[in-house]
């Protein structure tokens, strides 16, 4: 197990080196350099070279990419280059927690969801509750969640006055930020647990367990749910990722002060700093996601860490 | 010989149809068999001829909704189990009536230990304890032979070969002392050394615990090895039934005495083997006479239009044919 | 010998005639085979889809799309990109069925002219999935071995990679367009397919029949052609069902941000973008039609997706 674990480390690091570099690469590629147009005010040839030997801009590439590499591996990328008086760290600080907040719910009421109307779809199969469950399923897909946060605006805060319509001071602000989020990644979730829970009720060991004279209840919660679940957790990594990026469009639909502001902004205005401080954390972080998918695979599947454990 | 304590099951006329894309498949039509204690049935047939389908109605385990008992009844220590709720019937599956499936590759939750799938049947049938439980399931391992009970409990199905798997799944199915185990094709999946090793475990196994048994197979040597009455049955139908003696140098079904050509022997010259021409019918829709009437070296006229009545060859020996009729004589003469 | 056919009376076993008691003549009553018509994989599979209303519905609203792509702007006595100050925000009418947007430009028209966008993304995404995925996933899985480890390692790696971040950051250093967007789904697009091909040829390849085909000499390309990629055929048309929704998700999605499509161009991402300002001051046409057809596309393109799933998997097939 411990080298199973060792393992999937190393290959995380190589990973995120390679998302490093990738990064760098992509930067130093834009043309033009960012202080040519600074907060509006176009600056003298003097100062813009003042300016990029403070940010080692002047540097000779492998130099630069060196420089990089050390400032990720100690998470120290300075002050943003727009905004000098904060640090990248300061900026992840603030606004980090916030997305952090509004994501993690997205993701626990998109698994529990999910899972919950998938169970019931598979046991009710071609019943009501089943075309109710894959009918709201297929709408979640299908509406994207830029379309479904200004629907819900609309509906609840501008006609009904019932929810805030944005910024994050509590639990009625976040209540419609966190379904437009979590509604996508639940309806992917509820049809993959009704597929792979159609499948699993069919396997023999169902039906040994139903010989031995148990409930349904049981079979579904004990032999059923655990396999079915296998599938949901490896998509787990990517829903992750797809609720992040998401995070982008609904912190801006809602103002929400969150990471994914500054981050496009940043895009933007070409603010190196914070485009590579919080593509390297948003990668790392996703990257230490799928590597918990990864050890959680193993828990629920007994046979996964014997032949990774065997091969290696 | 056993002594018989009366009828444990008793199966009559039953009719099993399934609801599918091509129509109405009738799996079963019209069996009737009856076990006592401590015997050994085997039912004998080549693969879709209805006697897993059998197997499973007498478990209430078709399938819903697709599959149906049309007509029929299944008596169970005098109780008619094929119309009991679900609910009732839970209280007989696995704790008075258990079954051992045909591949122990897959019969096994993979993702639960061995432990707690021998114990959970008995701490929900009999309400014992989780220690009482695994004590108990431990003693059910080292009948089947496993040694080192203790610590396989706490191992997953996949770190067994394929015989102890089987052991496994024979435990588990003995666990709650069932008066009546219904094996399907249980050692079909096994290597031939393991095999045998597995039709003595059930002999012993019926020795001590003086169980009765339906052993579904289409290997007339697990029949020869394991029953006391053997049913022959094609097409959804027994063909033949009796003890085994009557089945293996009595035959009288012409469908009988094809399976019995079709055997391997090493005593005998290869050219004896015969395997069996054609295909069985469509279930689709059953034809109207014989169902074996298309692969008969014997068929007549008759064969083609009536279905043939069940006939009694003697005391505990019945055959579906034709050819019992006296007036079958003269054209077999001819012929 | 043979009954007469005008016998009334049922014949029951007790009844049975005489004379029906003689054998049959074998080679006269040759075996009634049971031959059910045989129907080929893919027309067994179109008969499935044709039954699958839903499917049907989401392809028949996928031909009129497509239809309404190509001539819609054409058709139309409105410019896509002309602006008419004096027809600024007006509401849906018999002269402009969508109404027109704050430059006074024909929302219907441009609703077609972002359908071409949509569909133009989402084909280009399927056919480069198809293209790359295909044949990286069939040359691991068919070379097998220490090719199969380095070229899985490298899907792995890529797999990793945050996708939509890496779009991002392609924006940033290509500048937004139609094409960067292109570039940036096909990056990593493809891994998803070269793993289902991957798999489906590992898995095809110890079969017989293409051991049989080995056997007769035939070259690894022809075994490849010939029998693993008609045999891989389902999964892969499942797959790209999948891929266009997904991206005409992403580019909705980046137009949204203003990462995508620029102005004066229309798509319909960056359509809802302007009306999503616009819905504040209550001209809700300018979010509707765009929104509406986006959702409907990912509706349309899921349920055939769903319906081709069941009629190529025969796992599935009941």
């Amino acid at each position: 197990m411990l080298r199973f674990v060792l393992n999937r480390f190393l290959a995380m690091i190589l990973t995120l080196w390679v998302i490093a570099t990738l990064t760098f690469l992509l930067m130093h590629a834009i043309p033009g350099s960012p202080f040519n147009n600074l907060n509006g005010k176009v600056l003298s040839d003097a100062a813009v070279k003042n300016l990029e030997a403070h940010y080692h801009i002047d540097q000779p590439l492998p130099i630069q990419y060196f420089i990089y590499l050390k400032s990720i591996a100690t998470f120290t990328y300075g002050p943003s280059i727009k905004q000098p008086a904060q640090t990248v760290n300061d900026l992840l600080g603030r606004g980090f927690p916030v997305s952090f907040e509004l994501g993690m719910w997205a993701l626990v009421v998109a698994v529990l969801t999910g899972v919950l109307l998938g169970i019931f779809a598979a046991l009710k199969h071609n019943g009501l509750i089943d075309y109710l469950a894959m009918t709201l399923a297929v709408l979640g897909i299908s509406i994207p969640n830029f379309v479904l946060a200004t629907l819900l605006i609309q509906e609840f805060a501008v006609n009904l006055h019932l929810l805030p319509a944005g910024t994050w001071q509590g639990l009625s602000y976040m209540i419609m930020p966190i379904i437009a989020l979590a509604t996508g990644p639940m309806a992917i979730i509820a049809r993959l647990i009704r597929s792979s829970m159609l499948e699993v009720l069919t396997q023999d060991y169902i039906r040994t367990a139903q010989a031995k004279g148990l409930p349904p209840f049981i079979i579904v919660m004990k032999h059923a749910l655990k396999n079915a679940l296998l599938p949901v957790v490896t998509v787990l990594g990517t829903l992750a990722a797809s609720i992040l990026t998401g995070t982008f469009v609904i912190e801006k639909i809602f103002a929400i002060p969150g990471m994914g502001k500054y981050f496009v902004d940043s895009i933007n205005s070409r603010d190196y700093p914070v485009i590579m401080g919080t593509t390297m954390f948003y990668s790392a972080l996703l990257i230490l996601m799928l590597f918990l998918v990864d050890l959680a695979y193993g828990w629920l599947d007994p046979r996964i860490k014997q032949s990774k454990e065997g091969s290696k | 010989m056993k002594k018989p304590l009366g009828k444990l099951l008793e199966v009559k006329n039953l009719h099993v149809s399934f609801q599918t894309h091509g129509g109405e498949v009738h799996a079963v039509r019209g069996v009737d068999f009856d076990i006592e204690q401590g015997e050994t049935l085997a039912i004998v047939g080549e693969s879709g001829c209805g006697k897993s389908v059998t197997s499973l109605a007498v478990m209430g385990l078709i399938p819903k909704p697709h599959g149906k008992i049309v007509a029929g009844s299944i008596q169970f220590k005098g109780t008619e189990i094929s119309t009991l709720s679900a609910k009732r019937m839970r209280r007989i599956q696995g704790s008075d009536l258990s079954m051992i499936f045909q591949d122990p590759m897959t019969a096994l939750n993979p993702t639960l230990t061995i432990g707690s799938q021998l114990t959970e049947g008995i701490i929900y049938q009999k309400k014992l304890s989780r220690q009482a439980a695994h004590q108990k399931a431990i003693e059910m391992l080292e009948l089947v032979g496993l040694s080192n009970a203790e610590q396989r409990m706490k191992q997953y199905p996949h770190q067994f070969s394929g015989g102890m798997r089987q052991r496994i799944v024979i435990a588990m199915a003995l666990i709650c002392k069932p008066s009546l185990i219904i094996a399907d094709e249980p050692t079909t999946a096994l290597d031939v050394t393991i095999q045998a090793q597995i039709l003595e475990l059930f002999d012993q196994i019926q020795e001590e615990t003086n169980v009765s048994m339906i052993m579904i197979t289409h290997d007339l040597g697990v029949v020869a090895k394991t029953a006391d009455r053997v049913a022959v049955m094609y097409a959804g139908k027994i063909v033949e039934m009796g003890d085994k003696r009557d089945i293996f140098y009595h035959a009288k079904h012409p469908y009988t005495q094809a399976l019995l050509n079709a055997i391997v022997r090493l005593d005998l010259p290869s050219d004896t083997l015969k395997p069996i021409e054609g295909a069985p019918p469509d279930l689709f829709a059953p034809p109207q006479g014989c169902s074996f009437c298309d692969r008969c070296p014997f068929a007549m006229e008759v064969c083609r239009h009536v279905q043939p009545p069940t006939t009694a060859v003697d005391d505990h020996h019945t055959a579906d044919c034709w050819l019992l009729d006296k007036r079958a004589d003269a054209a077999l003469a001819k012929g | 010998m043979t009954p007469s056919k005008g016998m009334q009376e049922k014949i029951t076993a007790q009844n049975v005639p005489n004379a029906w008691f003689h054998l049959l003549d074998r080679k006269k009553t040759v075996q009634q085979s049971l031959v059910r018509p045989s129907v080929s994989y893919w027309s067994d599979a179109w008969i499935q889809l044709k039954k699958n209303k839903l499917a049907m519905l989401g392809l028949g609203f996928l031909i009129l799309l497509g239809i309404a792509a190509l001539f819609g702007p054409i058709l139309s006595p409105y410019s896509v990109t002309a602006q008419h100050l004096t027809l600024q925000n007006l509401a849906p009418s018999p002269s402009h069925w969508f109404g027109t947007d704050e430059l006074g430009r024909d929302v219907f028209t441009r609703t077609w002219y972002g359908a071409r966008i949509s569909l133009f993304v989402g084909v280009v995404a399927a056919l480069v999935d198809l293209l790359i995925g295909v044949a990286y996933g069939g040359i691991s899985g068919y070379i097998g071995g220490k090719t199969d480890l380095v070229m899985m390692r490298i899907i792995e790696i890529l797999y990793g990679l945050p996708y939509l971040l890496v779009v991002i950051l392609l924006m940033v250093v290509m500048g937004p367009s139609l094409l960067t967007i292109i570039v940036a789904l096909t990056v990593t697009g493809w891994t998803g397919m070269a793993r289902i091909v991957r798999g489906q040829v590992l898995q095809l390849k110890n079969y017989e029949f293409v051991t049989a085909s080995k056997s007769f000499g035939s070259k690894p390309w022809r075994i490849v052609r010939k029998n693993l990629i008609p045999n891989t055929m389902g999964p892969i048309i499942v797959q790209m069902t999948l891929t266009v929704p997904s991206a005409i998700f992403s580019e909705a999605f980046l137009s949204f941000l203003g990462l995508g499509v620029q102005a004066p161009f229309a798509s319909w991402g960056v359509m809802a973008n302007d009306g999503l300002s616009a819905l504040l001051a209550g001209y809700w046409w300018r979010l509707f039609f765009p929104a509406l057809f986006i959702s409907l596309t990912m509706f349309a393109f899921n349920i055939l997706g769903d319906g081709l799933q069941d009629a190529l998997d025969p796992k599935l097939r009941r």
